[in-house]
């Protein structure tokens, strides 16, 4: 008996192992994954950007989903690392046979993903990587085009509906020489990602052609918290801005240091300051002077943005940043690009992505191009005392 | 020259910090030969009981920090007994491991109760957002004095138990020679548990310190500093206590007048360049004697 019972436990638990494999497949859902950074070094961004797809996919599921089809999305946390990004696209494409990926956030967890769904054939698609060589890749930092005429090194799968760093340093360069009448600049960078790198190379390259003079590049890497040394040394220069390319974390850090230094040159930075955790990490008071480049500014009077800071509000009882923005946008951008397949999958997906046209968004209207990348403008946003004071669409 | 004074007080408030997580891995080091990585850990417990202090209890700088040095003295004791006092008569690469297994364990388990994204610590008010003008363009701000003065202070403090007092003398037997101080009637395992207690007293308030400088901490913000007093107490001489001291303002002293002088970007790499430099030409340290290895 205690052997006739143990046997069938034994095929009762293989059965349930084997159901357990495969992801059941339903008729009326659409399956989309969510690769995010919801906790680890940048996790506001993960987790603003989830709040913003959230909302979308609910109002599509709402609205009665795509075709009569609800989306489900199967969310999973990469813990801001690379490697884990890479992995969870893989479980996502394997085992929960998802239609397309959304996320990570970060260029550099985005590209380590690229590789396995070009693999598998699946598009994935981020809200806010910005660097260069995201979607293609660049020889000496130029697109190379083929004979034909088609971009050479085009990540086939991958897509982003955010400006690229090239376009972000520029535009900031732009905006501080012509806005700011800055002549010299002093540039303090995160030399621990391709974010920072990137951004600094192209803000170096538009100021110089612009006539200004970068006195001093100063460097440190992601999770330094003393920056004394730095600033100590660029007081006694001679300059009119200093460019900070980098996260909050660190830029948050500076930031106070510099003020508290008696430094009150305007500061400058990209998208990485827009989280509510450098107002905390750099105190109000510092929080004067200070520029960055931005999807959004919640300071739009669009009617479309005004309804969505509306909704948002309503939903999650706060102003909604950037990420939010661009979550809701990607969400909608993607469920946009399935409405429009032909039939329901992952290749017909990646033609109907890559043939967009005229997508109206929170964080602009665009197109996609041949590289893959959205055709839209750049804000620039002023803080004062913290909070957001004026915002100016510049292009680069 | 005054940028030149301002780096040195830059680097000082730095050093600080360095000295006395330092003066932690040298005083257990000394007695017990291990490197205790978990001692890092120890730090950023410190850094968040001074937070929740702040943030939810209100209390001021002094009160949290003695709470902060309290608790981690608790915890410190806790990981000796739990992790380390089984493994008394193991090899030492076996407590070595549980003793990095101990570090994951602190950081990983953290970061399930807090979540791994940045705090930032309660903005402090009154008198220590002041700074003090010295000359022309020198200015201290009243956090480095603090940071300073609460250094200087703790290691008096230290100096005089480990110098003046029964325990102090017990710790420096049981550095010296185990063996012979237990049959002179010294109870060893008591006196390791101080050891610890103290070494983790200090880091709690090095903790709450760069908790207030820098107002920025996460559950892994140990793993660097922790490092780099590592090098200190080594560049100083490990298992000495006025090794981890000179050892803790140089390392600070040098990463400052890499940044301000040299490029900031190899900041870190002169730190650990110095570590493999100091253990092929000294490696008893800079105050450290060249004994010779008993069999």
């Amino acid at each position: 008996m205690k052997k006739f019972l143990a046997a069938a436990l034994s095929v009762l638990l293989v059965a349930l192992l084997l159901s357990g494999c495969g992801a059941k497949t339903n008729e009326n859902e659409i399956r989309i994954g969510i690769n995010y950074e919801l906790s680890g070094a940048v996790a506001t961004y993960g987790q603003s950007s989830v709040d913003g797809i959230m909302m979308a996919i609910d109002e599509i599921n709402a609205a009665g989903g795509i075709n009569g089809k609800t989306i489900v999305p199967v969310k999973y946390d990469n813990k801001s690392e690379p490697a884990e990004a890479t992995t969870l696209a893989n479980k996502l494409m394997t085992q929960d046979k998802v239609l397309a990926i959304l996320g990570p956030a970060t260029s550099g967890s985005f590209k380590a993903e690229i590789p396995v769904a070009e693999k598998n054939k699946v598009p994935v698609v981020t809200g806010s990587a910005t660097a260069d060589d995201v979607t293609v890749d660049l020889e000496d930092g130029q697109v190379v085009y083929n004979d034909d005429g088609s971009v050479k090194g085009l990540k086939e799968y991958a897509f982003r509906i955010c400006f690229s760093d090239s376009y972000q340093g520029s535009a900031m360069a732009a905006f501080a020489s012509e806005n700011l009448s800055a002549a010299k600049a002093v540039i303090i960078k995160d030399t621990s990602s391709d974010y920072g790198k990137g951004l600094a190379a192209n803000f170096l390259a538009t100021f110089t052609e612009k006539g200004g003079e970068v006195v001093a590049e100063e460097a440190y890497v992601s999770g330094n918290t003393d920056f004394n040394g730095i600033l100590t040394k660029i007081k006694g220069m001679d300059f009119d801005v200093i460019y900070i390319p980098g996260y909050y974390q660190e830029a948050g850090l500076i930031i106070k240091q510099a003020r508290a230094q008696g430094i009150t040159a305007p500061i400058l930075g990209a998208d990485g300051f827009d989280s509510p955790t450098l107002a905390e990490l750099a105190g109000a008071d510092a929080l004067n002077d200070v520029y960055y480049t931005n999807h959004y500014s919640s300071l739009d009077k669009d009617p479309l943005v005004t309804q969505f800071i509306a909704d948002y509000n309503a939903k999650y009882g706060k102003e909604p940043d950037a990420f939010n923005a661009l979550g809701y946008d990607l969400a909608k951008f993607v469920c946009d690009g399935i409405s429009r397949c032909e039939t329901l999958d992952s290749e017909s997906l990646k033609e109907a992505l890559a043939s967009t046209e005229n997508f109206v968004g929170v964080t602009g209207s665009f197109s996609v191009d041949e590289k893959h990348n959205p055709v839209k403008s750049i804000v620039v946003i002023g803080l004062k005392d913290g909070v957001q004071d004026s915002s100016v669409k510049v292009s680069a | 020259m005054e940028q030149f004074f301002q780096q040195l007080i830059n680097g000082l408030s730095l050093g600080s910090i360095y000295a006395l997580i330092a003066l932690g891995y040298t005083m257990v080091y000394g007695i017990i030969k291990l490197i205790n990585f978990a001692h890092c850990d120890v730090y950023m417990i410190g850094a968040y009981v001074g937070y929740a202090c702040m943030t939810y209890f209100h209390l001021g700088l002094l009160p949290s920090l003695l709470i902060a040095m309290a608790a981690c003295t608790l915890l410190g004791i806790a990981i000796e007994k739990i992790a380390y006092k089984p493994l008394r008569n193991a090899t030492r690469i076996a407590v070595l491991i549980t003793a990095l297994g101990v570090s994951m364990f602190l950081e990983y388990g953290t970061m399930f109760f807090v979540k791994a994204e940045v705090r930032a610590y309660p903005a402090m008010t009154g008198w220590m957002t002041q700074s003090i003008q010295l000359g022309s363009g020198i200015s201290v701000s009243m956090l480095q004095v603090v940071i300073m003065a609460v250094t200087v202070a703790l290691m008096i403090l230290l100096q005089f138990i480990v110098k003046r007092t029964r325990v102090g003398k017990a710790m420096r037997a049981v550095s010296l020679d185990k063996d012979a101080a237990e049959l002179m009637g010294i109870n060893v395992n008591s006196t390791i548990s101080f050891t610890f207690a103290l070494g983790s007293a200090l880091a709690g308030a090095a903790g709450v310190l760069v908790g207030v400088y820098y107002n920025s901490i996460n559950p892994l913000m140990g793993v660097l500093p922790g490092l780099k007093a590592f090098v200190a107490a080594v560049f100083g001489g490990i298992g000495l206590i006025p090794g981890a001291m000179v050892g803790g303002y140089a390392i600070g002293m040098i990463e400052t007048m890499v940044d301000g002088y040299g490029n900031s970007l190899y900041k870190d790499a002169v730190v650990f360049a110095i570590l493999i430099l100091i253990l092929i030409v000294k490696p008893a340290g800079l105050l450290g004697k060249n004994t010779r290895e008993k069999v």
